[in-house]
């Protein structure tokens, strides 16, 4: 399995930048691609990424270029996953789940998976090269990976119908394109370990993540497709099990975690690995911090293979207590085959009781940091049309042949504040403690002292202290 | 998290004439130990006691207000400001402290706040103390009284804690956690022979490789599914264990994470297995795999699962959780975590070493004395009825019959031996070292007996299996139980509301002492000589000058058996290669035994300087009377302050000392007293606890043998402050022995 990532409930508000002006066709209009992509892992899992976009037009015209005031991001670090993400979602879909891709999609073998991402992005598309008219594209996506260990019951050959206990009869009837994709690259193993069946009418070649694949393309619009049957059952069968030891690494992946113990401090770090053999390249590293976590920012360190590393751009916006959190981003050099480590240490500060929320023992949590890099790909790329290519060779779109964009969120970390007893024996406790405290005590004090004027005692101390005091009041000094 | 306690000790010794003055201790003990948290509070101390001296300096003012001048009202109205000032912070920063600290290690509240409310009746007490009359007539009493209260207060203390396994002191337990609530599932666990399979694999290829078969086991948790790393870790002891037989030690600890299905790997729970030469650990290594393998196609699983094994037991426990949390704190040497799994909410550590159990023992005592949420041992206890397992606590089973005399005495046999284990402060099992990093840890040890009736491993694994089920559905870190509590049986226990006036009533003894101490200092403020009791000789008139305490010739003896106590704590180890090198002993033998000879030797430096220092125009007695004030206060500070983090420490070494401490005097039966006090040093008291250990767990140790366990005992105890942070040797080096030698000058005064 890869690294877990988290569910983010990601909400793009703002225009991802560049992709809009780079049409040149005129875009179709109301129109609903959707395809879904298998890729085999080498563990025996597999991953299944459906897409689904649809675009219509819009009277909403676009003013100018972006205002980068109106840029926002938030993110929300807890979000339990469960079938209630799903049903909203797929009443965007234009054909619902009654039919096409979407008949997959079964709630019962969708959470019965040991990943499961799910987004919504929603983006103006210029309609022309002036772009003085605006089309809305709404992108849907869900990856999920099933386990082989779970799901599989210990066996790595798949198919649909084991997967999503659907198979697929017709495409969506108001799909312009609908496909399936599925991943038949070799991962460099000299013989063909995979084998899919039924053959493939087509192969798709591209780059994707910086490596050559290539996939069997299965298009639902043409009926020999389904020639032999009625519904199209996909399998893959594993001829040669891999050594399962050798998984493939990312060329960018990081982890976070908080370390230090107690309730007093800590420090968040992050590691960033580039596992490129020979390229360097930068990565912008945007943190948000909660108030309640006070950075010290003074601590920040970058160590590279045991040196400093010194980020060519830093922009922090320090936290406000209870209005807004720390925002910490830095661009930052990856040197080639390293491991990079930024830490900033943090004191937990103490919240009102009124701020805890109703499991404070459980901790808080912090958002993940959000990782954006051009990766270097392994071998050069043509730049593809975008309209013409897959959707999903656009999830990191390549900005020149050499290398890809990409996005990554770290894990959302967990931390343990200092929590006060909200049991109600405590509070009835210290209330009344105090109150006879304050109470009792002075007042019983002041009614039954008496004073007595004794034989003063000369020590040094004093009669330096009582000049003192004699000499402010003006009387002379004993 | 840190638990502050405040208390007051020895308040209201009045001094002079209307000046009083408050020995007001505000003791902090962070329950954690850890160095910032202390910190921390040191700095709200430091504010709290700067606002209290302001207040008794006011209070010293309005004393001497005549004297300065100052008219009555004026006075009267800057005293009553000052004071109601003062009871309006007190509570506040108390609270404010409690409040804060309190829920993190809980407390019995009650308690707590006793002593808070105590503190802030200051007022109250001042008010009768600066009346004259009313100081003399309690002095007067206080005199008259002092040995019956004494006697009285510790025959209370002994007996409250006798009586701790007796039934109206200990309850039953109750599982207070809401998530771990009813136990509904079915435990399905069927892999015990592949349990087994797995053991016999272990055993045979770590007999191929001679040490931990690092490339087996992440071949075998690689390919039950889980995600796989190991860490190497390397270690220079300061000197070579004998016990264990080893110096420089490296090793690899493997962990295979369990993802669980979903979730963003943000809380994962532990189980670990330590694995050394000596304990192979085989039957438990093959249970986890096969666990590992069981727990990996269930798809329940909220919080990641970590299946850990470590080399070189507690050692390589200790290096994986430092690299886990990024800490260095022991000097240890590893290489850096490759895979995290998010907070650890709890952990257990399995030791087995047979095929089949007859019962599974718990330990629970961990590193300095710190013990795990009330909760993880009732959850065990739960799952051992529910599958009808013997669970043993202290190697002791349960009595049947709670409520005769013979189930309650066996109870407080339990009890005592798991006071001597807590007193100890050693890690018992790689449970112990979790709790440092708030992680609810326990040991389960399976005991391979005579008795008839064996368990196989499906049993154990169905036990487990109940557990990690309940673990993981914890909504928040266990928290709803006690965390200081001592266990008569795995059903009942007392929790700290009604162990700690034990203690309390024994540190009430050098409270007293003290207070009769500085009375008699004072003597000329407290009436005729008639109404000062029976001790008529001791008080001799000591002049007009002679009031108050005279603290030049309490300097030498005091900095001298401090600066024994550092040798105590610094010489054994820094000069291990030096007496080896003279002597012909190993470097281990050279530690203990220079320890040994420096703490006769401080048995005879300090008694003598007082004579070289000044001599006593105060009187032939103000000399040790002051010394031996200063000796009680310093012990009934340091008992307290022990006894809040741990309990049985604290009681084990105040039942030992206090009564001897207030005994002792440079006249009398000196001989009596000589011997009384050697036999309740520190050192001595170790031996008496393991004599006293074999004795209660049946298997009683000749002399010699008991010597050979004190002498390893004294390295391992040393060996544990440098490896795991251990602060029992600290503790004895350089705070109760010199205190005790305090006591030692006092007696040889003369």
């Amino acid at each position: 399995m890869a690294m877990a990532a988290p569910l983010v409930l990601h909400l793009l508000l703002a225009l991802l930048l560049g992709l809009g002006g780079q049409s040149r066709a005129e875009p179709e209009r109301d129109s609903l691609r959707e395809e879904l992509v298998l890729t085999p892992l080498p563990s025996g899992d597999v991953s299944a990424t459906f897409q689904f976009r649809t675009r219509w037009d819009s009277e909403l015209q676009r003013e100018g270029g972006t205002n980068h005031h109106f840029l926002r991001y938030a993110v929300l670090p807890r979000e339990v996953v469960c079938t209630e993400n799903l049903t909203p979602w797929k009443k965007l879909l234009p054909c619902s789940s009654k039919a096409g891709l979407s008949v997959l999609l079964k709630a019962e073998r969708l959470f019965h998976t040991s990943y499961h991402s799910q987004a919504v992005h929603i983006r103006p598309v210029c309609r022309d090269a002036h772009c003085v008219s605006v089309s809305w594209e709404l992108r849907q996506t869900l990856t999920v990976v099933f386990d082989a260990y779970t799901t599989g019951q210990g066996k790595k050959d798949w198919s649909l119908f084991r997967m999503f206990s659907r198979t697929i009869t017709e495409a969506c009837p108001l799909a312009s394109q609908s496909y399936v994709y599925v991943d038949i690259s070799r991962n460099g193993q000299e013989n063909e370990s995979l084998e899919v069946s039924p053959p493939p009418t087509s192969t798709y070649q591209a780059v994707i993540l910086g490596d050559r694949k290539t996939y069997a393309v299965y298009d639902l619009l043409n009926l020999a497709t389904f020639s032999g049957s009625r519904s199209l059952n996909l399998q893959l069968k594993w001829r040669q099990l891999q050594d399962i030891g050798s998984q493939l690494v990312p060329f960018l992946h990081a982890q976070r975690y908080v370390s230090g113990y107690g309730l007093q401090k800590g420090e968040l770090s992050t590691v960033l690995h580039n596992t490129h053999p020979y390229r360097a390249f930068p990565v912008l590293l945007l943190e948000t911090v909660p108030w309640y976590l006070r950075l010290y920012v003074h601590t920040l360190a970058i160590t590279t293979k045991g040196k400093e590393n010194k980020p060519s751009y830093i922009h922090y916006q320090p936290a406000q207590d209870r209005l807004r959190p720390h925002l910490l981003e830095m661009l930052i050099q990856l040197p080639a085959n390293s491991v990079t480590k930024v830490s900033i240490q943090f004191e937990r500060a103490l919240l009102k009781w009124t701020e805890y929320t109703p499991d404070p023992n459980h901790g808080f949590y912090v958002s993940p940091s959000v990782l954006s890099a051009l990766v270097p790909n392994l071998v050069g790329a043509k730049p593809a049309n975008w309209e013409e290519s897959p959707l999903f060779s656009t999830m990191f779109p390549t900005s020149d042949s050499s290398s890809y964009f990409v996005r990554l969120y770290t894990e959302p970390l967990l931390v343990n504040l200092p929590t006060p007893d909200f049991s109600m024996p405590y509070n009835v406790i210290c209330l009344t403690c105090t109150v006879v405290a304050v109470c009792y005590g002075s007042f019983y004090n002041l009614l039954t002292r008496t004073f007595h004027l004794e034989e003063p005692k000369r020590s040094r101390l004093v009669r330096w202290l009582a000049n003192i005091i004699r000499r402010i009041r003006g009387v002379p000094p004993v | 998290m840190t638990l502050c306690m405040t208390m007051c000790l020895g308040d209201y010794v009045p001094v002079g004439q209307g000046l009083c003055v408050s020995v007001h201790v505000r003791l902090c003990v962070p329950i954690n130990l850890e160095r910032e948290d202390a910190t921390c509070m040191g700095v709200w101390n430091c504010i709290y006691l700067t606002l209290y001296l302001s207040v008794a300096e006011g209070a010293w003012y309005c004393g001497k207000g005549p004297e300065l001048g100052i008219r009555r009202p004026e006075f009267k109205f800057w005293l009553c400001h000052l004071i109601v000032v003062w009871s309006l912070v007190n509570p506040f920063t108390s609270l404010s402290l409690s409040f804060l600290m309190c829920k993190m290690r809980r407390m019995d509240l009650s308690y707590f706040q006793l002593w808070h409310l105590l503190c802030s009746l200051h007022p109250l007490a001042m008010g009768l103390l600066l009346d004259s009359h009313r100081r003399r007539a309690l002095a007067r009493l206080l005199l008259r009284l002092n040995t019956p209260l004494c006697v009285v207060s510790y025959l209370a203390g002994v007996f409250w804690f006798l009586g701790l396994a007796f039934s109206p002191l200990t309850q039953n337990t109750y599982i207070s956690e809401n998530a771990m609530g009813s136990t509904m599932v079915e435990e399905q666990f069927e892999g015990g022979e592949h349990a087994l399979n797995f053991a016999r694999d272990f055993t045979a290829q770590r007999r191929k490789t001679g040490s931990l078969p690092v490339a087996w086991l992440e071949r075998t948790m690689r390919s039950v599914g889980l995600e796989v790393y190991s860490q190497s870790f390397s270690r220079t002891l300061p000197f070579p264990d004998e016990t264990h037989e080893r110096y420089m030690v490296s090793g690899t600890n493997v962990y295979g994470i369990l993802r669980a299905p979903r979730a963003a790997s943000t809380e994962s729970l532990v189980l670990v297995v330590p694995s050394s030469p000596e304990t192979l650990n085989a039957q438990a290594v093959g249970l986890l795999l096969s666990l590992a393998a069981y727990f990996r196609s269930q798809i329940y699983w909220a919080k990641d699962i970590i299946f850990l094994v470590t080399e070189h037991d507690l050692l390589g426990t200790e290096a994986w959780l430092e690299a886990y949390h990024d800490v260095n704190i022991t000097g240890m040497q590893s290489s850096a975590l490759q895979g995290r799994a998010g907070a650890i909410q709890a952990a257990v550590a399995l030791e087995l070493n047979s095929d089949v159990v007859t019962s599974l023992d718990v330990a629970v005592e961990g590193l300095n004395g710190q013990l795990p949420n009330l909760d993880l041992l009732n959850l065990f206890h739960a799952f051992c009825q529910k599958e009808a397992l013997l669970c043993t606590l202290q190697g002791k089973l349960q009595h049947s019959d709670w409520a005769s005399l013979g189930g309650s005495l066996h109870g407080l046999q339990t009890l005592m031996l798991m006071v001597l284990r807590q007193a100890s402060g050693r890690p018992h099992g790689p449970h112990g070292l979790f709790l440092r990093y708030h992680v609810e840890a326990i040991t389960l040890r399976g005991i391979n007996s005579f008795r008839q009736y064996k368990y196989d491993m499906t049993a154990v694994g169905k036990t487990l299996e109940g557990m990690f089920r309940k673990l993981n559905n914890l909504l928040e870190r266990l928290h709803q139980s006690y965390f200081f509590y001592l266990l008569p049986s795995l059903s009942r226990f007392v929790s700290i509301g009604l162990y700690m006036p034990a203690i309390g009533f024994l540190l009430f003894i050098p409270g007293l002492k003290a207070l009769e101490l500085w009375v008699k200092l004072n003597k000329a403020d407290f009436g005729p000589e008639e109404q000062l009791g029976p001790n008529h000789s001791l008080v001799q008139p000591f002049g007009q000058d002679a009031r108050g305490v005279a603290l030049t010739p309490l300097v030498a003896p005091v900095l001298i058996s401090q600066a024994t106590g550092l040798a105590l704590y610094l010489l054994p180890v820094m000069g291990q290669h030096v007496a080896a090198q003279h002597f012909p002993v190993a470097e281990a033998e050279a530690v203990v035994l220079t320890l040994l000879a420096i703490y006769v030797a401080g048995l005879a430096l300090p008694h003598s300087t007082h004579r070289v220092v000044s001599s006593t125009p105060r009187g032939p007695d103000s000399g040790w009377m002051a010394l031996k004030l200063v000796a009680l206060l310093y012990l009934a500070i340091q008992l307290g302050c022990i006894s809040l983090f741990n309990f049985s420490l604290g009681f084990l070494l105040a039942v030992t000392m206090v009564p001897a401490a207030a005994l002792t005097q440079p006249s009398g039966p000196r001989f009596l007293y000589a011997v009384l006090l050697v036999l309740v040093s520190p050192g001595a008291t170790l031996l008496g606890s393991l004599f006293l250990w074999r004795e209660l767990q049946e298997a009683p140790l000749t002399l010699a043998e008991g010597w050979q366990l004190f002498l390893s005992a004294l390295a391992q105890g040393v060996l544990d402050h440098h490896l795991y942070g251990a602060l029992l040797f600290p503790l004895l080096s350089l705070g109760l022995y010199p205190c005790w030698l305090l006591f030692w000058n006092v007696l040889f005064w003369k």
